[in-house]
């Protein structure tokens, strides 16, 4: 019947626009239509058809944290035993940058060393910065590092710092160690795609109810979150590494006689360290993004600071700690960008040198530090740096929003009333008004149209699970407010990548802002919007669309750049004028790259959607979020997985449609 | 005196696809080229037979997808063969453990690349020393190892460069001297000098045979270029589709080539680089005027026979006249006339 459907309709645009039209019928409508019908359980999943699947995942976690066994030891033995691993290299780091070694329990605590001065750590950091890179490098990271002794922050920096330092080995080593077993064994690749990619798309919140559950409340739990949250790009990172050393190196260490661990720790792994280091910054960016969320678990540090000030509305010191984390993850994303580049032969000239002279920095450091420890008992300066030298820039900001907000009120409360009443709520009320059996043969169509029946099947699979969950209404409000900040975040970043694309000069400070906004963790989008537009639907879409926005901007300027210039030369010689050329040649060949930036755009703003979900959103976030500080295990999964089946079929959809794009253009298939 | 086979194939197949092997025993071991194509799957070395002989320079040349890597890799058994015997020293390569097999590599066999295969994390001293490394040697004998052989291709004082602080010769040098860190009995070179600028690939080749004439190593030597080809090998084995079609020595090549597919290659090469004396001589002994060698190549002596304006004496090994030669047979040679061959067959 589809089938003879679709012929019949044989511009596929009209087909579209009919789909669309009758299911706005229906979504205006649909009240009317269930009580016409006296089917109330059109609109509204009936709670009795619902799966028990949270309830039985709730207690399947209970069951494993009281009884589960696994002969000699139980699972919650495991658990402490991981914990107790964890904490104390934790500790110990704890005690080296922030609280110092003491002895004895509260009030008798005595202070048997102090920890690490604050000068120590600046002269450490500047002689790391001239170490790996040059004195530009030094300085930047000095400068950073002062800041934050300037402006406060240190204290809650240097927890930060620990939690980073512990996370980071574990998250490399164990990345390392899975993609090495992805590279051997083809079966432990096949097994560990399919959750690399879930993990990808699934919201961190899902996954913080149940390491709560099992490691409590503290921050053990923070850093466990952190170390699986940053793991995954370590993984692919090192089987690609280790997939693209060139065969005949392989083949040397073969012929080298070498054994399967000579082959791996001698040839494959030091020779492609250069793109393992790689993986090792991203697994920091993440450590950092996730240290702030895994706040909300139990970490202290800046990520506290800035969640207990959002919570208090308190946007001075909110923006502090946001701009002090902000630093913190420039710091050390430059400073192991230039790790990874830096040139081995740099460490040649002093090979035969004596031992002294062999690591100067090292010994002038434990010289500073000593220096700084047995000085600050003299001067206290020298061990923490004093408060009344500190600045507060919060009451400037907290002014600055306050004249902002009288002066300018109206007019950001037009435009905030424009966009709501013009764009927002019309496309909620669309979304939510869908009748869900309706909702569920459209996509379907729409997955059967661009790939077949196995894409259809798929879809109503996936979104089948939300709907027997009974999340179809907070899924629409997902989809609604992802719709949304996706279609501004296109139609801001495309524009803009394809005029950078054009323009050298603009690409370079595009460029420059494109590589800030994707340092920034996620948390700190939060803070000006909330400023500025308080909570509510609004700001999160302004927050959604400013993370979102890289990739949009990134892939449009890729797709433009990367078009064969031969192409171009053609349209030129065709006289095309240059509107002509970006119209007629360059958009539409360009097209499949930016549908890859789109998708990954969609990825972006879902995982931003849920943290969102603090400045009071009520989609399936925020469903994610209340599970959280409920701790309902079983709750906050279901509804975890239905953003990650959102995401799954968002990015199916669309990799089908640029893929079907790509063919008719007949352009090679691009490894991405 | 025949000189012993060093390493010798038999038979050798390396079908790449699904079910290469029961596709190979269902055909008797002989299926033909459009059979194997039917079948799906890649011939990549068909039937291969080859027999190197102690210290000779044995040159494996075709174009590329001709199948000479794969047979090379295939001797040395980085590629499984799917059917064939591999004998080297009379031991069945193909019955060796992969214990047995790391001792072997790590003892008997060198390897030079195309792209160099150098280690970029590791110095030039450290790159050769590395396959001393792995057997376990400790690090001042084998840095001492390293250094002889380093001194051997001419790279002293390079020896805390990293590769890429190197011209893409003086890589392949430490290649070679990485090759010859563990003095294999066998040594494979995989097209180790196209990558090389021509210029350059001359300078190598040259300093090749200086090597070769102090070592007298076994050699397989695996090229695309003809040119090299002659001017390196004792004998060369020429593929095609995975096929050996001829096995000879230059000369035997020029002169007889066994197909015209051989005879397209052999056309062009000037022929006074090819052909010996012996092959040119006339059978009338004569006794006066300077001997020539008949194992001489003609271009080495043309102009010592037509300077002299007449016929002079060819001797063999133990100085005996055994024919002569004279100017006209000599510019036959350069002018690329009829050959008025003998003795060749």
């Amino acid at each position: 019947m589809w089938r003879r459907l679709s012929e019949r309709l044989s511009v596929p645009g009209m087909l579209w626009l009919s789909v669309f039209a009758f299911t706005w019928i229906l979504s205006a409508y649909s009240r009317d239509i269930s009580r016409a019908l006296d089917a109330k359980w059109i609109i509204k999943y009936p709670p009795a058809w619902r799966l028990s699947l949270k309830n039985d995942i709730s207690s399947a976690m209970q069951w494993l944290i009281e009884d589960a066994s696994f002969g000699l030891f139980s699972f919650t033995d495991m658990t402490r035993g991981i914990a107790w691993a964890i904490d104390q290299p934790y500790n110990l780091a704890l005690a080296v940058l922030s609280t110092g070694f003491v002895e004895g329990l509260g009030q008798e605590a005595v202070e048997v060393l102090p920890a690490i001065s604050w000068v120590a750590v600046v002269f450490l950091v500047v002689a790391m910065g001239q170490y790996t890179k040059d004195w530009g490098l030094a300085a930047l990271v000095g400068c950073a590092f002062i800041y934050l002794a300037v402006f406060g922050q240190w204290d809650s920096a240097m927890i930060t710092l620990a939690s980073i330092l512990i996370a980071v080995p574990f998250g490399v080593l164990g990345g390392l160690l899975l993609g090495i077993a992805a590279y051997k064994w083809r079966w432990v690749d096949k097994l560990l795609r399919p959750i690399l990619d879930l993990m990808q798309t699934i919201p961190i919140f899902a996954y913080l109810v149940p390491i709560l559950f099992m490691f409590g409340f503290g921050p053990v739990s923070a850093l466990i979150a952190t170390i699986i949250y940053a793991m995954p790009p370590m993984v692919r990172v090192t089987a690609l590494a280790l997939q693209s050393v060139p065969s005949e190196t392989v083949e040397f260490g073969r012929m080298a006689g070498c054994t399967p661990r000579q082959m791996l720790w001698k040839i494959l792994v030091p020779s492609s360290r250069s793109a393992l280091m790689v993986g090792v910054n991203q697994v920091i960016m993440l450590s950092l993004n996730m240290v702030i969320i895994a706040s909300m678990i139990g970490a202290g540090g800046l990520g506290y600071d800035v969640l207990a000030s959002l919570r208090r509305l308190d946007i001075g010191a909110g923006l502090e700690a946001g701009v002090a984390i902000v630093v913190l993850a420039i710091a050390l994303d430059r400073l192991s960008q230039a790790f990874a580049e830096r040139r081995v032969d740099l460490m040649r000239s002093n090979r035969n040198r004596h031992l002294l002279l062999r690591y100067p920095r090292t010994i002038l450091f434990v010289l500073v530090g000593a220096a700084s420890l047995l000085g600050g008992y003299l001067f206290p300066i020298l061990q923490s740096y004093p408060e009344s030298l500190q600045f507060t820039t919060g009451v400037f900001w907290e002014d600055l929003v306050r004249d902002i907000n009288i002066n300018f009120f109206d007019q950001l409360e037009a435009l905030k009333t424009f966009l709501l009443t013009g764009f927002l709520l019309p496309v909620k009320r669309f979304l939510i008004g869908i009748p869900w059996p309706w909702g569920l043969v459209v996509i379907s169509f729409i997955g059967w149209r661009l790939g077949g029946w196995r894409l259809a099947l798929m879809a109503l699979a996936l979104s089948g699970f939300i709907v027997a969950n009974g999340l179809w209404i907070k899924a629409m409000t997902t989809v609604y407010l992802c719709g949304v900040s996706v279609v501004i975040a296109t139609l801001i970043g495309v524009p803009v990548g394809v005029f950078s694309a054009l323009n050298s000069k603009a690409d370079r400070i595009v460029s420059v802002i494109i590589d800030t906004l994707q340092t920034l963790p996620s948390f700190v989008y939060l803070i000006p919007v909330v400023m500025l537009f308080r909570v509510g639907d609004f700001s999160a879409m302004i927050a959604v669309v400013l993370y979102a926005l890289a990739p949009a901007v990134r892939y449009a300027a890729h797709g433009v750049k990367s078009i064969d210039p031969q192409l171009i030369e053609a349209g030129i010689a065709s006289g095309c004028k240059p509107l002509q050329l970006l119209w007629r040649i360059r958009l539409p060949l360009a097209l499949p790259e930016i549908m890859l930036g789109l998708n990954q755009t969609i990825m972006l703003a879902l995982s931003m959607l849920v943290i969102t979900a603090l400045v009071g959103t009520r989609d399936l976030g925020q469903e994610v979020y209340i599970a959280l500080t409920k701790a309902d295990t079983g709750r906050g999964l279901v509804a975890g997985f239905a953003i990650a089946f959102i995401a799954i079929i968002a990015d199916r959809f669309i990799a089908t449609g640029a893929e079907r794009l790509r063919e008719r253009f007949g352009l090679v298939k691009q490894e991405n | 005196m025949e000189i012993p086979v060093k390493l010798s194939c038999q038979h050798v197949w390396k079908l790449f696809g699904d079910g290469a092997e029961a596709f190979l025993s269902a055909n008797d071991n002989v299926p033909s080229l459009q059979e194997i194509k039917d079948a799906g799957l890649i011939g990549a070395v068909r039937d291969a037979n080859i027999e190197v002989r102690e210290g000779e320079i044995f040159v494996i040349m075709g174009l590329s997808g001709s199948g000479k890597s794969t047979l090379v890799r295939c001797l040395s058994r980085l590629i499984e063969p799917t059917e064939g015997e591999l004998l080297l020293e009379g031991n069945d390569l193909r019955k060796a453990s992969s214990q047995e097999m790391i001792e072997i590599r790590r003892h008997k066999m060198g390897m030079v690349f195309q792209h160099f295969a150098l280690l970029p994390h590791l110095t030039v001293l450290e790159n050769v020393a590395f396959p001393l490394d792995v057997q376990g040697m400790d690090r001042s004998a084998r840095e001492i190892k390293a250094r002889e052989v380093i001194d051997l291709v001419g790279l002293n004082g390079r020896e805390d460069y990293y590769p890429r602080e190197l011209s893409g010769g003086q890589q392949q040098r430490v290649g070679i001297a990485r090759s010859l860190a563990v003095e294999p009995d066998i040594w494979f070179l995989d097209e180790p000098f196209s990558a090389l600028d021509p210029l350059i690939r001359r300078e190598m080749q040259d300093e090749f045979m200086r090597l070769q004439a102090m070592l007298h190593k076994t050699i397989v030597f695996i090229t695309h270029d003809f040119d090299e080809a002659i001017r390196l090998a004792d004998r060369i084995a020429i593929m095609k589709d995975g096929a050996i079609i001829q096995i000879a020595t230059p000369e035997q090549l020029v002169l007889n080539p066994a197909t015209e597919y051989v005879e397209e290659f052999t056309q062009h090469i000037p022929r006074a680089k090819v052909l010996t004396v012996r092959s040119v001589m006339a059978v009338e002994r004569i006794e006066e005027g300077e001997r020539i060698d008949a194992d001489a190549r003609i271009e080495s002596i043309a102009k010592k026979v037509v300077d002299s304006g007449r016929s002079l004496p060819v001797v063999d090994k133990n100085n005996e006249v055994i024919g002569s030669i004279d100017r006209e047979a000599i510019i036959n040679v350069l002018v690329g006339g009829e050959l008025s061959a003998c003795g060749v067959g």
